[in-house]
């Protein structure tokens, strides 16, 4: 059973990691897929294991700070499949350092990723999903963090750009409710996911296996996640189902925050 | 993508126990959970309905049962485990949602009407818990109704915050420790606005009956103003307690999946 089927979804940040398995998911549950990166090796080959399974994708390379990517990203999305109900806003960026290490070049670098995309993505959805949808209505999908939540000494950037993705969300999702837009916006909040990302993270702080070991024992259940664990929420969020779902925060993250 | 079972929302194989599955969003529960694959116990102190649940679910091609269910009574939680155990097969899926509310401004609230609420909502809750959780094994999922008034307040319903609040936090009790002790258990709480059932319904009236809304639809309109997608539909808690009951969910345990049409956005 499509769970997504006859949808049209966008995936920033779609190359790997969360964003691939999103891409790879919603593609296998019906939806024609739209996968954004910076990089277009990586970008391709989801798109041609999306096709080679069956489905339907195109690749663009967008970089997401760059308000002029957004509307040519729109366009592209609606020239190719028709129209746009699903964006999942995934591109995102950590670069450790705490309060007083942090650069300010580094403070920048990611809010432009991880909260002016996000941003710029929903501003520029949003009229795309008004004038196309159907029946089913629009659904806007934000990747924020457990680091939206709680706090690390750490990650002083990274818990700012999340915790600003979380309440953005919940702004952009009374907007459209207000409006009587049929378009929902709804925020995720992963633990610790085995991805690249977080790879590269414990990389440039030490050792990775190590790394991995501290990383596991911070969940409850014992271990990082799987990005199947967060790619099967945005299924849930960007389906039907889960139509009288607005401004929430879907937290999937081994009982990190429960403790 | 590896390891990703055919179809992870599926429930094939599992047993469910859904207290209060008579009506409500407890049978539309029961039924989503059933036409997803789970066979059913539904359980409930109104015997008639609740039959009538299981012969829809039948009707559907589903499995089910029904089992009478006062769950503030212990022993009758010990037997509602055994009967999902002994009729079904076993026991993966708890939804606990059988719950009570009572309207009554603090001032005026009868220590008695707070103490029922405070029996179904919350101590069958946790008896629901300390039963099943003995013979769940890794995999198994419990669900907990509580509410957004376990998030937030309003007037004229202390006993129902108090109660979903508790809910709430005794989620994240249990997620932590069935964590902690290794059993593979997950638990997380469902937190719906208002629904459109007999009890939203009465949610809606008792604002008349308190004086504080001129009638009913006075009252609604109040209470829609806040909910800016409009009411819910039961099957939209439904589709949740189906996702946190499958295998999909193996990695959520203590989160709160907040179903309100944005009426806790604001």
């Amino acid at each position: 059973m499509a769970r997504v089927s006859n949808k049209v979804a966008l995936v920033t940040g779609g190359a790997k990691g969360i964003g691939e398995a999103c891409a790879l998911l919603l593609a296998k549950e019906g939806a024609k897929l739209v996968v954004s990166d910076l990089d277009i090796a990586a970008g391709e080959k989801v798109v041609k294991a999306i096709k080679a399974a069956g489905g339907e994708a195109i690749f663009i390379q967008q970089d997401v700070t760059d308000e002029a990517s957004w509307p040519k990203a729109i366009a592209a999305t609606v020239e190719r499949f028709g129209a746009l109900h699903v964006l999942v806003n995934n591109a995102g960026i950590a670069i450790p350092g705490s309060a007083v290490d942090a650069t300010l070049a580094d403070w920048r670098k990611t809010m432009a990723v991880n909260l002016d995309a996000v941003f710029l993505g929903t501003k520029y959805a949003i009229p795309a999903m008004t004038g196309t949808v159907g029946s089913g209505g629009g659904s806007i999908i934000n990747i924020s963090s457990i680091e939206g939540i709680v706090a690390d000494p750490n990650l002083a950037a990274y818990n700012a750009s999340k915790g600003g993705v979380r309440i953005f969300t919940k702004s952009a999702a009374l907007h459209c409710a207000k409006n009587g837009l049929k378009i929902r916006v709804n925020s995720v909040h992963p633990g610790y996911i085995w991805t690249p990302m977080v790879e590269d993270f414990l990389n440039s702080i030490g050792d990775v296996s190590e790394g991995r070991a501290g990383l596991d024992s911070l969940h409850p259940i014992g271990h990082v996640g799987e990005v199947m664990d967060v790619a099967y929420g945005v299924l849930y969020l960007a389906s039907d189902e889960s139509k009288f779902v607005t401004g929430s925060e879907l937290v999937i993250d081994g009982g990190y925050t429960a403790q | 993508m590896s390891n990703s079972p055919q179809n992870p929302f599926r429930l094939d194989g599992k047993v469910a126990l859904v207290s209060g599955g008579a009506r409500g969003i407890g049978a539309a529960v029961a039924e989503a959970l059933a036409a997803s694959g789970a066979a059913v116990l539904v359980t409930d102190v109104l015997d008639a309905v609740g039959e009538a649940t299981v012969a829809r679910i039948r009707a559907a091609g589903g499995k089910a049962e029904f089992f009478h269910h006062d769950v503030t009574v212990e022993a009758q939680w010990e037997q509602a485990v055994a009967a999902a155990v002994a009729k079904l097969g076993g026991l993966q899926v708890l939804v606990n949602n059988a719950g009570i509310e009572t309207a009554a401004l603090i001032t005026q609230c009868e220590v008695d009407d707070f103490k029922r609420v405070m029996e179904v909502n919350v101590t069958g809750v946790f008896l629901g818990m300390k039963h099943a959780l003995r013979v769940m094994k890794p995999g198994a999922s419990v669900i907990n109704l509580s509410s957004v008034a376990g998030i937030i307040g309003s007037t004229a319903h202390v006993a129902y915050h108090a109660s979903k609040g508790a809910v709430r936090l005794m989620t994240k009790a249990a997620a932590v420790e069935c964590a902690a002790l290794g059993t593979g258990i997950r638990v997380n709480s469902i937190h719906p606005g208002i629904v459109v059932t007999d009890m939203g319904t009465a949610f809606i009236q008792d604002f008349v009956k308190l004086g504080l809304a001129p009638d009913y639809a006075a009252a609604e309109a109040a209470i829609k103003a806040i909910h800016p997608m409009g009411f819910g539909e039961p099957s939209d808690i439904a589709n949740a307690v189906v996702y946190l009951a499958s295998d999909a969910t193996k990695w959520m345990n203590g989160s709160e999946l907040v179903i309100d049409g944005g009426l806790t956005a604001a």
